[in-house]
């Protein structure tokens, strides 16, 4: 309790840091993801190669390799000067975009092929087709796997902790460099961890109920 | 003859060095320019392994049973703990320190078991008995002692400042206002250097190696921690960076071991007296951590309670 009391104010901001890394680059995940997924679907072979390239890359590179990247490669090339915490949700959200990609792969594949081809004898095009009338279906099917990956991203943002990024791992590292034991450190930053991803899951669970329809 | 060896030798480090810098990723202190051992580098002294020894200290009646002493140290820390990967062969002053009190407790280096303890972990393991004794960069606090035990301190260090060779407006904590100083996740100095009165921007990594990598490809200004270490660095990529040597903080370092176990503190605490007296703690120092171009300072008292 002590170590909690003594250092509320690196608590709090810590708790804010993972927080915010969370948020945005769960927003960068999701706009990414869907739009890939709508590559990988696509009549256009260009977009669809791009849409694997970008899942198979992103999918299979460990993240810590991914954050070495954007850290040591990326400001040397491209844009020196960024903040650790824009490079941090760029590195996070690109990888989890190609989780979300998968799982609306994965939900647009449920939804019948009729509803896609009553749509194109409406005179709809794919856009449209998508949009209107398959997302909509599919997004039921996702939402499980969803909360799950964004829970998993909640996670991963600890990684950013040792990418100059203020969050609640950096806040263990600067607990147990002052001496303080370590099990209570770990206590509280679980529980906070755990107040995010309850916090992602009920949310989750909200939207599914607020989605279901008898079927 | 004997010349010519000389040069094949300086040819080597050089070799060594220039592979050392090659600027891939980790090779920031892969290799030290001149390893301990080095037919350049001042010899290692050898410790005479005691016999008969006994004493009435649980930790020192486990290592005897098991027939090996279990030391907790560092393994990326070149001239201080470093492991060789490539043979496993570990080397530095804090080792030395390490094998020098295994001989007088009656351990040869073949009874030695190394452990790479997280700093995080330190005090973990020394309480819970997973090593023996941890020796390793570990500085004496107040905190600290509240769960294990310290002989020592056996040397002081300071933070100070790693800078490129070519640093000319950085010249001690008090010039680095709106400089990006690089140092771990969490760090004292890194703390202390963010401080009004000195007013860094900091950039915090997981390891100092990857602080040392920015620094080299300017990316930050200056890597802040304990001006041992840093020495290190700086010998690892000579020609390139450059100690500040304007310590801001006091950090002496000390032998972490059981807290209960007062025998076997004071018994440490008489090791290091006796070869501090006799000049063996010199020649370590010569053969290690003076290899990086820092001169020798007398050790600090050791403190007994």
């Amino acid at each position: 309790m002590n170590v909690l009391l003594d250092h509320f104010p690196e608590f709090r901001d810590g708790f804010i840091g993972t927080v915010s890394i969370t948020a945005v680059s769960s927003v960068i995940a999701l706009v990414l993801g869907v739009v890939i997924a709508g590559f990988r679907v696509s009549p256009v072979p260009p977009l669809r190669f791009f849409g694997t390239a970008w899942v198979t890359l992103l999918r299979n590179t460990p993240l810590t390799l991914l954050f070495l990247v954007f850290f040591f490669v990326v400001p040397e090339i491209l844009f020196p000067g960024m903040s650790p915490f824009v490079l941090a949700s760029l590195a996070l959200g690109l990888y989890t975009s190609s989780f979300v990609c998968e799982a609306v792969r994965s939900g647009i594949s449920t939804v019948p092929l009729g509803q896609a081809e009553a749509a194109r004898s409406l005179g709809m095009g794919f856009s449209q087709t998508l949009r209107l009338i398959v997302l909509p279906q599919a997004t039921r099917t996702v939402l499980p796997p969803m909360s799950s990956i964004f829970i998993a991203l909640t996670k991963n943002s600890a990684i950013a902790g040792a990418f100059s990024v203020t969050e609640l791992f950096g806040w263990q590292t600067l607990m147990s460099e002052q001496g303080y034991a370590i099990a209570p450190v770990f206590f509280w930053v679980a529980v906070a961890y755990l107040v995010i991803t309850f916090a992602i899951s009920g949310l989750f669970r909200l939207l599914e109920r607020t989605m279901e329809v008898a079927r | 003859m004997k010349l010519r060896k000389t040069a094949a030798v300086a040819v080597a480090v050089l070799a060594l060095t220039a592979t050392a810098c090659g600027g891939k990723e980790g090779s920031a202190g892969d290799k030290p320019a001149t390893k301990p051992g080095d037919a350049a580098a001042p010899k290692l002294p050898t410790y005479a392994v005691a016999s008969g020894v006994d004493l009435n200290s649980p930790t020192f009646k486990k290592a005897k049973e098991r027939g090996k002493l279990i030391i907790g140290s560092k393994a990326d820390q070149p001239y201080l703990g470093f492991e060789d990967q490539a043979t496993k062969v570990r080397s530095g002053f804090d080792i030395e320190i390490a094998k020098m009190i295994a001989a007088e407790l009656g351990f040869s280096p073949d009874k030695i078991e190394w452990k790479t303890v997280n700093s995080k972990l330190r005090e973990t393991a020394i309480s819970t008995g997973q090593v023996d004794y941890y020796v390793g960069t570990y500085t004496i606090n107040d905190k600290r002692k509240a769960q294990v035990g310290f002989a020592g301190p056996y040397y002081k260090a300071g933070a100070d400042l790693l800078v490129r060779k070519d640093e000319t407006a950085i010249t001690g904590p008090e010039s680095v206002k709106g400089k990006k100083v690089c140092s771990i996740t969490g760090s004292t100095p890194l703390q202390e250097i963010k401080k009004p009165q000195y007013g860094a921007e900091t950039v915090e990594l997981g390891k100092y190696s990857d602080c040392v990598q920015q620094l080299l490809t300017k990316q930050v200004d200056a890597v802040t921690t304990d001006d041992s270490i840093l020495k290190g660095y700086a010998a690892a990529n000579k020609g390139k960076l450059k100690v500040v040597g304007k310590p801001f903080t006091e950090e002496p370092y000390g032998i972490g071991i059981s807290k209960e176990d007062k025998v076997l503190r004071d018994k440490v605490n008489d090791v290091l007296e006796k070869f501090e007296k006799d000049g063996t703690y010199k020649k370590i120092y010569e053969a290690t951590l003076g290899l990086s171009g820092s001169a020798y300072t007398e050790p600090p008292a050791v403190v007994r309670y």
